[in-house]
């Protein structure tokens, strides 16, 4: 398992090959690349900058890897979350996860995506036309974590 | 001791990013402290009020107000989150 926040953009060809190098057992990878837009709210968004609280930022990713490990059949995951100053069309975050199967890596991968965006400790600051401003939270992104819960 | 972190929009609203404070002898939960902080007033009282939305975390876990804090804890107080 490796998670890394980092300044840096990412190769999703380099990191997915490294991902799955020498394991025959993996059957599918499953990826998710989340991108910086140039609009948010009806507002032109010129870039943002991400803050975040490290330390904590890795403990929080690095847990919400291992509670997907315990619910599916996986065999590793990869978190890579940038930080810094971003503008549209950037990367912001990867994660890929390795299974043997589509169904586990699609679900896994989902999931962690989902409790990032409400564990983990990011703050976007996004510069529109009327000045620097932070970003809400959504309540549809409680809701999408929300939905793991088990009943 | 206790170390308090601030971050993101409530960093810039209280004015501060860390501080180092004696545990208040009658705070001894995340409720407590908040309450205790919200004594200071102005921005304090105004974005630590109850029904506002931010998140704590005691020693890098997320935490809620009944959360048990002691000498020697960091204590992170922040907006809810927005990354990804």
């Amino acid at each position: 398992m490796a998670v890394r926040v980092q300044q840096e953009d990412f190769d999703l060809g380099a990191e997915l090959l490294a991902l799955r190098q020498g394991n025959p057992k993996i059957g599918a990878i499953a990826s998710f690349v989340g991108l910086v837009r140039d609009v948010n709210e009806g507002d032109a968004v010129a870039g943002m900058s991400l803050e975040h609280y490290p330390g904590m930022t890795e403990k929080a990713l690095e847990r919400i890897v291992e509670q997907a490990k315990t619910r599916w059949a996986i065999f590793d995951a990869l978190v890579i979350h940038r930080v810094g100053d971003l503008k549209p069309t950037d990367q912001i975050v990867l994660v890929a996860v390795t299974g043997a199967h589509r169904g586990e890596a699609f679900a896994a991968c989902e999931y962690i995506m989902d409790y990032l965006k409400t564990q983990a400790p990011f703050w976007k600051r996004e510069q529109t036309p009327e000045g620097a401003r932070w970003v809400d939270a959504r309540e549809s992104d409680e809701q999408a974590a929300g939905r793991w819960h088990k009943p | 001791m206790i170390t308090l972190l601030y971050f993101a929009r409530l960093r810039e609203a209280l004015g501060v990013s860390s501080e180092q404070i004696d545990q208040p002898a009658d705070v001894r939960h995340v409720a407590g402290l908040t309450a205790w902080l919200r004594q200071r007033g102005g921005a304090w009282e105004r974005e630590l009020a109850e029904g506002r939305a931010f998140r704590v975390a005691v020693n890098q876990d997320m935490a809620d107000g009944t959360t048990v804090i002691g000498d020697g804890d960091e204590i992170a107080i922040f907006p809810p989150v927005t990354g990804g």
